[in-house]
């Protein structure tokens, strides 16, 4: 077991490593630095002086792949692609390009998202869950049909609309709780509610039919029968062996997106000016500042990566005819 | 009326498209196991009424996607015919009117006053303040306090009996032509078509289709006179915006597959037929572009596009073209974030094939690797391509909306439910609130989306016979 996790771990190395390939050639070769200090400094009217500065100030006037000035291993190590991207591999995100450190901002940012992340992903699981059972359990009537119906209705409907609605319904009209802002510890929670109430209900059109997909699946296979022909009831079976070996593939879905909850989501956190990971990326792309998208993407990438290593071992603990490989 | 023709590079795009899909239509006519599927398709109720408004959808869209520059009669060479710099399309050049009746700034939808007041001077000199008349909306109207309602009530009684007029006439032709085939009478045929009893669903598809075109009427005989949807911040007609956007909703779901299909079928089939290494090198291409997450990989690719947009603005001839090639970049870079889901699937599907007997039996015979897998993998696999092509469509098409919220995504000089979201989200802490932007763009956008949903789940199924079975 121990053998198969490292070798998993392992692999996930030369991925890391394209990854952090390919954001140095989208932010450095395919426009070069000065490129970069033009559009921060005003297109028009710069003059080589203030790029020169602004390039020595985050330290992006060095070569790029090999320095020719430096000596022994410093010609590789004082270089663009050894300074700003193989030091992401030490989680040595940098400063940002308005000179924070990244590192510091990112573990203050993760908490506020994880403070929606995590509740929409249990409350959504509960209900969506329970919704499906019941359709399965009333499967080929017209509550089964209407049920999936208004399933592909909720699905069809942008998950802006469902912020902007939120928030004019609850907060302009009702006036339950603030449109947006956030506070720290407990008095956080009235601004919480709304976007997890959101997050549920943007997620129960395709989460409910996914899930339902998978009951009917199960409900037709042959233990199913023999459970019925045992004479045990409908709910008992359905709770008892549907649910029971459904949960397989619902439990892995849900393993791999666990460690994505702490990039949090952009579009909700924006709206509601909670100051999470999302907004945080969002302020980074509107404000132009690549040193933050590039910290991004690269912990984004390992947090995918660390999903699927979890959701691999999560297999082979929960269902043991899957084999080590 | 028309100078010179403009092929923008998405046009070209579209109509190779277009040509794509004509191509595999009349191959798949031909052969049994693609018509048999696309036969359960129109046979099925709810696949009928999805395709009329889709196709409603993409005949807006194809007349938006020629482009020409209009003559105009230019003032200072006395009257005569000049070429317009402006770049406009055959919809722009049908709806004339709605392009060109701009106020001066909001208005709610069917209003015939400004929704701000403003101060106006009375022909007694006097300077009051009120809510000014709009410049087209409602103008021919003297007394619009009263004349108001029954305007409305008799343009959409005008809107509605033509509409019926011309919903009877495509009856009629539809039953003779049906009756025709049959070799029946005009009688059966309407009783067979009225009581619902046709094999391919008649009846259905010509209810919906009468209320597309009730709708349609209806729209032009009150947009002739009114904004009815009302209009945006600088003035312009909403509904016309709306209808714009349909184009760069259709290319972003249309264009971002055709982009990604060569790679990911291609590299797909490769890595199931040969194994070994190739399998391990386009599986580590995949997994390596699938685990930046999509929106951040957009995010950087639309910001090194800005940048070198910027930096080469004299690149360009025309805004038009800039924002073209920017919609262009985004199905592209669209396209690499989504094509690894198709990939895997594929790759899965020809590592069954390439074990069938069939495929065995052809290695055996010494046929080519390149043979193989043209004449037995390929088109084996297609059902799975065209699955995977309709049900991304509707995706994409709301993440366009989410892009461009997060201005990654078109141009914001662009037409587009995205943009329209993002400049009247802001509105909505107005008093009173300014919806109509925010709610037309949400309509247009969900009957699109909804019915490229009920759509592609009816080929799903008539295309996944494992899936019928389980239902």
């Amino acid at each position: 077991m121990i053998a198969y996790i490292i070798r998993r771990a392992l692999y996930a190395i030369p991925i890391l490593l394209g990854v952090n390939i390919l954001t140095f050639v989208l932010f450095f070769v395919v426009n070069s630095p000065d490129d970069m200090a033009r559009m921060h400094l005003g297109m028009k009217r710069v003059t080589p002086e203030a790029i020169e500065t602004w390039k020595a100030e985050r330290g992006y006037d060095k070569p790029l792949l090999f320095n020719e000035s430096s000596q022994g291993v410093d010609q590789f190590t004082d270089t663009i692609f050894f300074q700003k991207s193989l030091k992401l591999f030490q989680f040595d995100f940098g400063s940002s390009d308005s000179d924070r450190d990244i590192g510091y901002d990112i573990s203050q940012r993760m908490w506020p998202s994880l403070a929606i992340a995590i509740p929409v992903l249990i409350v959504g699981l509960m209900v969506n869950i329970t919704y499906a059972l019941l359709i399965a359990f009333f499967r080929a009537t017209y509550i089964d049909i209407w049920s999936v119906v208004l399933c592909v209705v909720m699905m069809s409907i942008s998950g802006l609309f469902y912020i902007i609605g939120g928030q004019y319904l609850v907060s302009k009209l009702l006036h339950l709780v603030p449109i947006s802002g956030y506070d720290t510890g407990f008095s956080a929670v009235k601004f919480l509610i709304l976007p997890v109430l959101i997050g549920v209900v943007g997620g129960i059109g395709a989460g409910t039919r996914w899930y339902r997909t998978l009951f009917l699946e199960e409900i037709n296979r042959d233990y199913v029968r023999t459970a019925r022909a045992k004479g045990l009831s409908e709910v008992v079976v359905l709770f008892r062996h549907v649910l029971k070996n459904a949960m397989i593939p619902i439990l892995t879905g849900v393993v791999v997106v666990l460690p994505l909850l702490f990039m949090g989501s952009l579009i909700t956190e924006s709206f509601f000016g909670i100051p999470g990971l999302g907004s945080y990326t969002i302020d980074a792309i509107s404000r132009q500042d690549f040193a933050i998208v590039r910290a991004m993407v690269f912990l984004g990438s390992v947090l995918y990566i660390l999903g699927l290593l979890l959701t691999d071992i999560s297999y082979t603990l929960v269902d043991p005819r899957v084999r080590l490989s | 009326m028309i100078g010179e023709w403009v092929i923008l590079w998405t046009d070209a795009l579209i109509f190779l498209l277009l040509l794509f899909s004509t191509a595999f239509g009349i191959y798949a006519a031909r052969k049994e196991h693609l018509r048999g599927p696309w036969r359960l398709v129109v046979r099925s109720r709810v696949g009928v009424s999805t395709l009329v408004i889709l196709s409603f959808y993409v005949i807006v869209g194809l007349l938006d996607s020629v482009h020409f520059y209009p003559l105009v009669n230019s003032v200072e060479k006395g009257g005569a015919q000049t070429q317009s710099a402006e770049v406009i399309s055959l919809f722009d050049h049908l709806v004339t009117p709605l392009r060109e009746r701009q106020e001066k700034t909001y208005s709610a939808p069917l209003a015939t006053h400004l929704y701000a007041k403003e101060n106006i001077e009375l022909p007694n000199g006097e300077v009051i303040r009120d809510y000014p008349r709009l410049e087209f909306g409602g103008a021919h109207l003297t007394m619009p306090e009263v004349e108001w309602s029954e305007d409305i009530l008799r343009l959409s009684a005008m809107g509605v009996i033509k509409g019926l007029l011309v919903s009877i006439v495509i009856t009629n032709i539809l039953i003779m032509l049906l009756a025709a085939r049959w070799n029946g009478t005009y009688g059966d045929a309407a009783k067979l078509l009225i009581t619902g009893k046709t094999v391919i669903p008649w009846r259905t598809a010509l209810i919906t289709l009468m209320f597309v075109i009730l709708i349609l009427f209806w729209s032009i005989e009150l947009s002739s006179h009114y904004h009815i949807l009302g209009t945006d911040k600088v003035g312009e007609d909403v509904f016309y915006q709306a209808l714009k956007s349909i184009r760069t909703g259709l290319l972003i779901g249309t264009l971002t597959t055709l982009v990604m299909l060569p790679a990911a079928i291609l590299l797909g089939i490769m890595a199931g037929y040969y194994r070994g290494w190739v399998d391990d090198l386009i599986q580590y291409v995949y997994t390596t572009l699938n685990s930046i997450p999509g929106v951040l990989l957009i995010a950087a690719a639309i910001l090194m596009l800005q940048i070198y947009m910027s930096n080469h603005a004299d690149e360009f001839n025309s805004l038009v073209e800039r924002a073209d090639l920017r919609l262009l970049f985004l199905c592209i870079i669209l396209g690499v974030t989504s094509w690894t889901g198709l990939c895997r699937l594929l790759r899965g599907e020809a590592m069954k094939l390439r074990e069938v007997d069939y495929v065995q039996a052809a290695v055996a015979f010494g046929v080519g690797h390149f043979q193989i897998i043209v004449r037995h993998i390929l088109p084996n696999v297609l059902h799975i391509v065209l699955i995977t092509v309709v049900l991304d469509f509707s995706g994409l098409v709301l993440a366009e909306a989410v892009l461009s919220y997060v201005n990654i995504g078109v141009d914001p000089t662009m037409n587009s439910w995205g943009n329209m979201i993002n400049s009247a989200r802001l509105e909505m802490a107005r008093e009173p609130v300014v919806w109509w932007s925010l709610l037309a763009s949400m309509i247009f956008m969900f009957v699109l989306v909804l019915s490229a949903n009920l759509f592609s789940d009816v080929v799903r199924d008539a295309f996944d016979p494992r899936l019928r079975s389980s239902r």
